[in-house]
């Protein structure tokens, strides 16, 4: 039995190590930790084949007048208490070690399989059942198990690891019925199914190629582990094994002479960390190559580098100083990557709603969020100017934005539910963020949480203060993140796309609310938008965003009938609430460049009907035309006497 | 979260009925029989015979489960074939050590690792540490960690005594520094499963959209990551911290043994060497019944921290 099971699981080995001719090299390079590992376990298991020609005595050889010696040159590694040679036991006890290990991972394997596949393809009461005594035989504490079984069937370590596949398999069901249910979805075994392919073979082709990867990650984790149980029970003196010496045994007769000498623990106790810990570094290598392939490949353009350009001096003076937030040709990167906003240039004035609108992916929520000192981490401002109340706060730094946060600039997000924390009732945010501001007594916070809540229009502001985020409706959480924006007395409101993931009738009643409190309030409103409906509805003044840098402004009257950037243009025409009934809608031609790949000259050129050599002619500044808008179209004034732009 | 408990308790009663069923389905397969296990070879038919007729092997198996059972549910788990205690009295004897140790090992598990766990989430040095420990934690036998422990600090400094226990109600300050040692080795493989998975959920609690929101109202940053962040972390770290508990009632079997820690781990070793089948199965219960109590105490704190489980 000893004998069979030994060839059948050094024959798995190779299996638990993936290793193929030419891809070694590739591996080296990827996951040189990985492929050291590999060796390393490879190592230990042909020298342990080995030990009865290599090891320099014989595992039981005695020698009682150079028992428990440091290492010689007779005994390189000591020997034991005895006087027997700890190197040549090591090399002996290897493949038992080994094998037993094996022997889990091969039960393991055999148990978790099938059913995680069969219980992820299935689905239905086969899963349930399944999925159900998974559930209950993780929670079964396993060493007392495993004692049990050797003490009914006599310290057979055979016995004892058969057990321990058994009782290792549920979380490998779990982790191959998860892998299972999301490729069956996957078109292509689909396709197979209605192609006529039996399941059988679906289950044993697709599927298994699959779920390789993360098999073979819980298989190498699990053969460590086994490998210390092993070990474990092994000190314990719980598994019989003749005379031959195994690495947990050895531990246990170095722990005997514990008070002599410490010596024989070491070898013992380093050869099982370092082979578990290589079954460990093999997972994590598999994982990483696994996870690699699997990656979007939107991921890659973060690493590329950014072509520098150099916007051109903006020529055009709006008499913006007395405003109370100017951003001038505001730059946010990708740390040590592209650019994604090149030149964002706007201001706001004391009482006035200014609108950015877009596609998505021209920067309008990453300019929000630069503006306002929030940009998630991998992004950084690289240049330009964010002027709030006369205080240049990217120069200032931290500190600046810090004094303004919530008392000066208040912001909205889009994500309305995904804004407040699920842990905390609305009163609990309420309060936390009114005491940032002002020290009130218990009733006044009271007090001024219901008015805030009355002055975002919410009827019932007792019953409202007791819910969870989870308890309330996307436009009750996007009027209580406006509660939270205004708690400080701000000046002026960014709000993030404020009503895309709303329903259509809730949106409206926000963006009243927005506009009444603006004008109940003297507040400023920086709105961020891709729907020219919401500008039509709230703005005075419009900003225009493509591929990363700010195309056109102007007051909203103006850029709804005479557009001066062909851009403009098309988007209005494109957009359905701002069109006539009865017009047939424009599409836009094309995507919006990618950062990093965005040309010189007009970014738009690649899309524009009117488009000449001379727009791709260098960086193209902003500038004045009349009526009264800022442009980047360098052939504005020819466009708008041909009459193609306006409405 | 009724629904949640009745749910958990539902699981219990199949786990607990398999895992007492485990040494009666194994017997079958026990070469000779608990009688011959137990006398040895040179044992009279005589001997055998009326081994047999006390320990009921002559009635069939079902029914040796069904009057086990009964007697399970009236607190009687049977007699010890070595000691001819009662099995009861003789585990109850042992619950002290052991709970001190498993409590002990991971209360410092969770304090330490969730402390470093919330400061490797943000710090890049430490992210590193803790997330290759795990693979050191994973490699080091705790066995062979608590013998290293008691060759430096027992051994070579003389610092603390290598072994022993002492109840606490003889003496604190002897019953602290006896369970010193054993809970370091214990609580260290823990404190780093929980650091990484505190590391990894802190990660992505601090990555919510919430978080920038909090950050534009001016709220503080420690606030942020202790009221709010570590708050929506929590399930998952208090998942495996249930998970370190049931390991580290596991690991009572071999730390009780290096340490001569009179406990249920250490019991289940003797009785497993000695083949006392109703000791051992009596362990089982009692192992399993603490695995379901923590459980259910992991699932009444899931509620207090996710409000979400709470309502209904």
């Amino acid at each position: 039995m000893t004998v069979t099971s030994s060839q059948r699981s050094s024959a798995a080995l190779p299996n638990a190590v993936p290793r193929r001719q030419g891809w070694l090299g590739q591996a080296w390079k990827r996951q040189p930790l990985g492929v050291i590992a590999s060796i390393f376990i490879l190592l230990i298991f042909v020298l342990g084949v080995l030990a009865p020609v290599i090891a320099p005595f014989k595992a039981g050889q005695q020698d009682l007048l150079v028992t428990l010696n440091g290492p010689s040159s007779a005994h390189w590694l000591g020997t034991d208490a005895l006087g027997r040679d700890i190197l040549s036991r090591l090399l002996y006890a290897a493949v038992p070690s080994l094998t037993y290990a094996l022997i889990a991972l091969a039960v393991f394997l055999l148990i978790g399989v099938p059913l995680g596949i069969v219980a992820g393809y299935r689905g239905g009461r086969i899963d349930s059942v399944i999925s159900r005594v998974a559930e209950i035989a993780m929670s079964i504490p396993a060493v007392i198990i495993l004692l049990v079984v050797l003490a009914v069937f006599s310290s057979s370590p055979i016995a004892a690891m058969i057990t321990l596949g058994v009782l290792g398999s549920p979380g490998l069901i779990r982790v191959v019925r998860g892998v299972t249910l999301v490729v069956r979805e996957e078109a292509y075994v689909t396709a197979a199914t209605v192609a006529g392919v039996k399941p059988v073979n679906i289950m044993a082709t697709h599927l298994v190629r699959r779920a390789l990867g993360p098999i073979l990650v819980q298989a190498s984790v699990f053969v460590g582990s086994a490998l210390v149980i092993q070990a474990a029970l092994a000190f314990l003196g719980l598994l019989s094994d003749g005379d031959r010496p195994t690495w947990g045994g050895m531990i246990g007769e170095a722990s005997q002479v514990i008070s002599l000498t410490s010596w024989p623990l070491v070898p013992a106790g380093l050869i099982i960390i370092l082979t578990v810990m290589a079954f460990g570094l093999v997972g994590d290598a598999i994982r990483d190559a696994t996870s690699d392939e699997a990656s979007p490949a939107g991921r890659r353009w973060r690493r590329r580098r950014a072509k520098t350009v150099t916007p051109a001096a903006n020529q055009f003076d709006l008499d913006t100083k007395n405003h109370l937030l100017q951003v001038r040709n505001l730059r946010v990167s990708v740390d040590d990557g592209v650019t994604l906003v090149d030149d964002a240039t706007f201001s706001v004035a004391q009482g006035e709603i200014v609108a950015v609108v877009g596609e998505s992916g021209c920067g309008k929520s990453v300019t929000a969020l630069g503006t306002l000192g929030l940009l998630p981490p991998g992004l950084h401002v690289d240049g330009g100017s964010v002027i709030f109340d006369g205080v240049d706060l990217l120069s200032r730094g931290a500190e600046a934005y810090a004094a303004v946060r919530g008392g000066g600039i208040g912001y909205v997000a889009q994500d309305a539910l995904g804004s407040l924390d699920p842990t905390h009732t609305v009163e609990g945010h309420l309060r936390e963020v009114i005491l940032r501001h002002e020290k009130l007594s218990p009733a006044k916070l009271k007090q001024r949480t219901h008015e805030l809540l009355q002055q975002v229009q919410i009827a019932d502001p007792a019953r409202v203060l007791k819910l969870y985020p989870h308890e309330i409706s996307g436009g009750m959480a996007q009027r209580i993140n406006i509660a939270l924006a205004l708690a400080g007395r701000p000046r002026l409101i960014i709000a993030d796309e404020p009503t895309t993931a709303l329903d259509v009738t809730v949106q409206s009643e926000i963006l009243h609310l927005l506009r009444e409190l603006q004008q109940s309030t003297k507040l400023s409103v920086l709105i961020i938008t891709h729907n020219w409906g919401v500008v039509a509805d709230m703005a005075d003044r419009a900003v225009v965003m493509y591929a990363g840098e700010v195309v056109e402004m102007g007051d909203v009257y103006t850029v709804f009938q005479a557009p001066r950037f062909p851009y403009t243009a098309a988007l209005l025409a494109a957009d359905p609430s701002v069109s006539p009934l009865g017009k047939r809608l424009e599409t836009i031609p094309g995507r919006v460049p990618a950062p990093g790949s965005r040309p010189t000259g007009c970014r738009f050129a690649g899309r524009c009907p009117f488009a000449t050599e001379a727009c791709l002619d260098g960086p193209l500044p902003l500038r004045v035309v009349p009526p009264g808008s800022v442009t980047r179209c360098i052939r504005a004034e020819e466009l708008a006497s041909e009459g193609v732009l306006d409405r | 979260m009724l629904r949640l408990i009745l749910r958990r308790l539902a699981l219990s009663i199949p786990l607990a009925l398999i895992a007492s069923m485990i040494s009666f389905v194994l017997v079958p397969f026990l070469p000779g029989d608990a009688a011959r296990a137990l006398l040895g070879p040179n044992a009279t038919a005589a001997q055998l015979a009326a081994a047999r007729e006390e320990l009921g092997l002559n009635l069939p198996l079902w029914q040796q489960y069904w009057n086990w059972l009964t007697g399970a549910l009236h607190g009687d788990l049977g007699t010890s074939l070595i000691s001819r205690q009662p099995v009861t009295e003789l585990l109850n004897a042992r619950l002290e050590p052991s709970l001190s140790l498993i409590i002990g090992a991971t209360l410092v598990a969770s304090i330490i690792g969730i402390a470093m766990g919330v400061r490797a989430a943000r710090r890049g040095v430490l992210g590193r540490v803790v997330d290759s420990s795990s693979i050191l934690a994973l490699a080091i036998p705790d066995f062979w960690l608590g013998l290293v422990l008691v060759v430096i600090f027992a051994v070579q400094l003389k610092l603390l005594p290598p072994t022993g226990y002492v109840p606490i109600a003889e003496d604190p300050g002897m019953w602290a520094t006896s369970l010193i040692l054993p809970i370091i080795t214990l609580s260290l493989p823990a404190l780093s499963r929980i650091a990484k998975q505190t590391r990894d959920s802190m990660a992505t609690a601090l990555d919510g959209t919430y978080v920038r929101t909090l950050r534009a109202a001016a709220v503080k940053e420690n606030s942020i990551i202790y009221r709010h962040a570590l708050r929506n972390a929590a399930v998952p770290i208090l998942t495996v911290i249930g998970l370190v508990f049931v390991g580290a009632l596991g690991g009572t079997v071999a730390i009780e043994s290096i340490f001569a820690i009179p406990g249920l781990g250490s019991t289940a070793v003797q009785a497993t060497a000695s083949r006392d089948l109703p000791l051992i199965q009596g362990v089982v219960v009692y192992f399993t019944l603490i695995t379901i109590v923590v459980n259910l105490i992991v699932d009444l704190a899931y509620g207090y921290f996710n409000p979400r489980v709470r309502v209904k």
